[in-house]
């Protein structure tokens, strides 16, 4: 098996890992806009070098290479704002040019516009540098995790490679964030087109645990084997597995914890804000950055508390508020990104043992894997969605059989609220693989969780 | 750009069968406003390049934004070995034949230029739609966005294609919450960026903006203190703003045939259909005839080619209730032997090219809205997508809409807030009992189809008439 080791190092620098060419240039970019601007401006940098490799049916149904990058340039003038975004090469003599025709354009189109009372100017002083290097697979090494799932119906994709981002701005603040780094996402399926889901990523590969998942997922599998039980709809105690949890707690940066939501009618928690719905005072969510293979910085330059309380125990204590935000409705910031949405979610464990969950359960539902949620009725925090993978009608604390598929429509108010028995003593890092237009950074860390009077409904 | 495409490709040195590159340049311009002030003023430019090499039976792709001949020499050889290192382990081994050799030109039609409307007056027609929008204080938030699209495509191969697509592409959004208390009702100009549509800025403002403007105000006021929509299986008629997304998730995504070939079921999920179906199936009522058509004059999905340089074509994949056709590309066709369309489409230069949706439209039948609801005794009216959930197989789904009417004795009645319905697919369009007609045919579309491994957002278009289904489950929210 060959590992491929990042080849466009140029040069070390004291006390940090080596510069890219893309660290490199973007520096460089920087340079040359404080020379040329003299307006307020902001630089972002988004860009990776990936490899895609999609199975199915334990072969390779495509495969390929994506070399991207885009730079963002916000110009402020006078109250008023216009940004431009063109691609990043990672050649200054291709990227300048570029860079400074969409400045020219911004100068020009900036006063031109109303004014935005909200712009956010910029005045910190904040620099980092975060580099964290792995090992990626070579594309025949890709091709070769196929053999010990030869026997299997094993689909999926796996992703790596580079992930860069940086920051500057007028005000000389400077932020560089790389990441090498590698997920496979993967189903198994059977004869009756049951499946179960495993998910590997880190910074380095270990075939060790590339197969422990895969034995995991083989044994699920069997038991995904036993006839399928059809549940009726109703209400039924429910475990949801940190994979599951993961997907509700997505709905909370969706019209949730955003102060702009917040104060604009689009959140599911002006209710809880308001006092006139409660959650547990088991559930406590928060921002964690400490373990996040995430930026700290954000569309600002500025940077995010470690740690920041949103919902501790059950109370709304803190939502996410931008620096724009802060000036629309004079509260402070706390650093949240623009799009105000939670970007290192951590949800508290419980007292829930594993070997409890069932016990626990003793009759009802264990979801491993929900899909496709949305809100239902997005005032009352109610969100349906579909049970999906390997889910199990549970009867005196041990797995009776898989489930055909269920609907449900359930309120957050009641999962995390005066539904919620207990959290799992134990969490998981759940990595967000998304790929839509790159690959994603980030992940949340959840227990699992157990709910009386889930709701089904279809 | 073609001259730079080919040269890369005729002094290509790896020993593939085929080599093809997808060159794409978008130029995006967006401008929102909410309230009294703008959100952002945005331009935006992609450029970059897929370059696709067929080698061993397998195609490997790289994609880059570097669009000197030298990277792009480097990203062949890239994408040879890509294809090499797969081609033990290939799905299918494919030929030429995925690749046929094709010529031509695709530039969709306006009348007024992107560059037309400049960014200033455009800015003080959104702030007007904002201040109109805001009908009572009640009203808690306005927004109105627009942004135009100019997506140019160069496509040349080994085996002689070359093919130039221009789309010119206006999307407008507005929308308003109102907000009483713990009540709030959000009421939108048809769905979030569903007037989605090719062409120039001739299509915003329209002749009508002003009035449906007027009109979203005074509905989201209104829904505050509608009544909610009831728990019961009733007649539902659906109108074309919400007939867009019941087409789109379940008849245009079961019919993928990538997905019931399986390449979806780690992600989006497979589908209820089975590759046997197709020829035999009765998908739902007779009253049901369903096309796939990119060649509708300013539909948000129309095209000359695919992206992998199919001619597109008008065809049926539904006919009087048959299935007849699935979404599949030549690839897919390939696999499933099963007859499909022109539908192999990338989001853009750095995706590869998968079975998507173009546009998916009912065709009109023959009552009008008013023979429809007379023919009505008791019913619920639902206009406008506000949610949609549906299972991996496409077979179990709930909607919900952001405004109702109540139908009693053929009439139009009480406003409902909160609509939702849920059904099971086949269940659902064989209870399909009445078709408007033409008069009653609407066209929308979106921008956010969401697909594939690497993910890829699309372009869909969906035009339908206003339809009736029997003994649905509708319900509404928390008392």
């Amino acid at each position: 098996m060959t590992v491929a080791k990042a080849d466009n190092v140029l040069n070390p620098i004291e006390k940090g890992a080596a510069v890219t060419r893309q660290e490199l240039v973007f520096g460089q970019l920087a340079e040359a806009l404080m020379d040329r601007c003299k307006d307020g401006f902001t630089l972002t940098l988004s860009g990776e070098d990936s490899q895609f490799t999609r199975f199915n049916r334990a072969r390779i149904r495509q495969t390929g290479t994506v070399s991207d990058g885009s730079l963002t340039l916000s110009v402020m003038q006078a109250e008023r704002t216009a940004a431009g975004t063109v691609p990043f090469v990672g050649e200054f003599e291709t990227d300048w040019p570029r860079l400074e025709a969409t400045l020219t354009d911004l100068q020009t189109l900036v006063p031109q516009l109303p004014v935005d009372p909200f712009v956010v100017l910029p005045t910190g002083s904040a620099t980092s540098r975060t580099v964290n290097r792995g090992a990626t697979l070579g594309v025949d090494a890709i091709a070769a995790l196929l053999t010990p799932v030869q026997t299997l119906d094993f689909t999926g994709i796996y992703a790596s490679g580079l992930i860069f981002r940086g920051y500057a701005d007028s005000a000389g603040q400077r932020h560089w964030f790389e990441s090498t780094s590698h997920s496979l996402d993967f189903s198994l399926f059977d004869a009756q087109n049951r499946a179960v889901k495993g998910t590997v990523a880190g910074s380095e590969w270990h075939q060790g645990k590339f197969l422990d998942k895969i034995t995991q997922a083989k044994h699920q599998l069997t038991l995904m084997a036993r006839p399928a039980k059809t549940i009726d709809r109703g209400q039924y105690r429910t475990y949801l597995a940190p994979t599951a949890v993961a997907e509700l707690l997505a709905m909370f940066s969706w019209g949730g914890v955003g102060e702009a939501d917040l104060q604009q009618g689009n959140s599911a928690f002006n209710l809880l804000r308001q006092g006139k719905r409660q959650l547990s005072d088991k559930f406590t969510l928060q921002e964690n950055f400490q373990q996040a293979n995430m930026p700290r910085f954000n569309s600002y330059g500025e940077v995010a508390p470690p740690q920041l309380p949103i919902i501790q125990r059950g109370q709304l204590v803190n939502s996410l508020v931008s620096s724009r935000s802060a000036k629309e409705y004079q509260t402070p910031s706390n650093y949240a990104s623009r799009g105000e949405y939670l970007r290192a979610p951590e949800i508290l464990p419980g007292s829930l043992a594993a070997d409890q969950v069932l016990s626990g359960l003793e009759r009802g539902l264990y979801l491993s894997n929900l899909h496709y949620l949305n809100w239902s009725d997005h005032p009352n925090g109610r969100v349906t969605g579909m049970t999906r993978y390997a889910c199990f009608w549970v009867e005196k604390g041990e797995i009776v059989a898989p489930i055909e598929n269920l609907r449900f429509d359930e309120s957050l108010y009641h999962c995390f609220g005066d539904g919620l028995i207990d959290l799992t003593n134990f969490q998981e890092t759940i990595p967000d693989i998304d790929t839509y237009d790159r690959r994603s950074l980030g992940d949340s860390c959840v227990p699992g969780i157990l709910v009386d009077n889930f709701t089904y409904t279809l | 750009m073609f001259k730079l495409l080919s040269d890369v490709v005729t002094t290509a040195t790896v020993p593939a069968d085929w080599v093809g590159i997808r060159a794409v340049k978008d130029t995006t311009k967006t401008c929102t406003i909410r309230d009294t002030h703008p959100e952002g003023n945005t331009q935006q430019l992609g450029h970059g390049a897929m370059v696709e090499v067929l080698a061993g039976g397998q195609f490997g792709y790289s994609a880059t934004n570097n669009l000197k001949p030298e990277s792009l020499a480097a990203a062949v050889a890239a994408a040879y070995d890509q294809a090499m290192a797969a081609s033990a382990w290939s799905l299918h081994r494919f030929t030429v034949a995925a690749r046929p050799r094709a010529t031509g030109r695709y530039v969709s039609s306006y009348r007024k230029g992107l560059d037309t409307l400049p960014p200033a007056e455009l800015n003080q027609i959104l702030l007007q739609v904002c201040d109109r929008l805001k009908v009572s204080d009640k009203i808690a938030q306005t927004t109105a966005s627009a942004r135009s699209h100019d997506i140019e495509t160069w496509f040349v191969s080994s085996n002689g294609s070359e093919i130039y697509q221009r789309e010119h592409l206006v999307e407008t959004h507005f929308g308003t919450i109102a907000q009483d208390g713990p009540i709030t009702q959000m009421r939108t100009d048809h769905g979030y960026l569903a007037q989605s549509y090719q062409g120039g800025w001739e299509l915003f403002p329209g002749l009508d903006l002003w009035q449906r403007v007027q009109q979203v105000g005074e509905q989201a006021l209104a829904l505050l203190h509608a009544d909610n929509c009831p728990d019961l299986t009733t007649t539902l008629v659906l109108a074309p703003d919400q007939m867009m997304l019941q087409i789109h998730e379940s008849i245009g995504h079961p019919l993928e045939l990538d997905r019931i070939l399986g390449d979806e079921r780690n992600y989006a999920g497979g589908s209820f259909i089975k590759l046997e179906d197709f020829g035999s199936l009765a998908y739902g009522s007779e009253l049901m005839n369903v096309t796939f058509d990119p060649t509708v004059p300013g539909e948000l999905a129309s095209y000359g080619f695919d992206d992998v340089g199919t001619p597109a074509k008008r065809e049926h994949l539904i006919r009087g209730g048959k299935l007849e056709r699935g979404l599949g590309g030549l690839e897919s066709q390939q696999r499933s032997q099963v007859p499909g369309v022109a539908n192999s489409r990338a989001s853009s230069w750095n995706r590869p090219a998968i079975d998507r949706m173009a546009n998916i439209n009912l065709e009109p039948g023959d009552r009008s809205f008013e023979q429809m609801i007379a023919a009505i005794e008791h019913g619920i009216y639902m206009e406008t997508n506000r949610s949609w959930s549906i299972d991996d197989q496409r077979h179990k789904f709930q909607f919900g809409c952001e405004y109702a009417r109540l139908i009693e004795d053929g009439q139009l009645t009480h406003t409902l807030k909160n609509p939702n319905y849920r059904s099971i697919t086949p269940q659902f369009w064989h209870s399909l009992s009445q078709v408007g007609d033409r008069s009653t045919w609407e066209m929308y579309g979106t921008p956010f189809c969401g697909k594939g491994e690497p993910n890829q957002l699309i372009r869909v278009g969906h035009g339908s008439p206003v339809c009736a289904f029997d003994n649905i489950e509708v319900f509404g929210g928390a008392v």
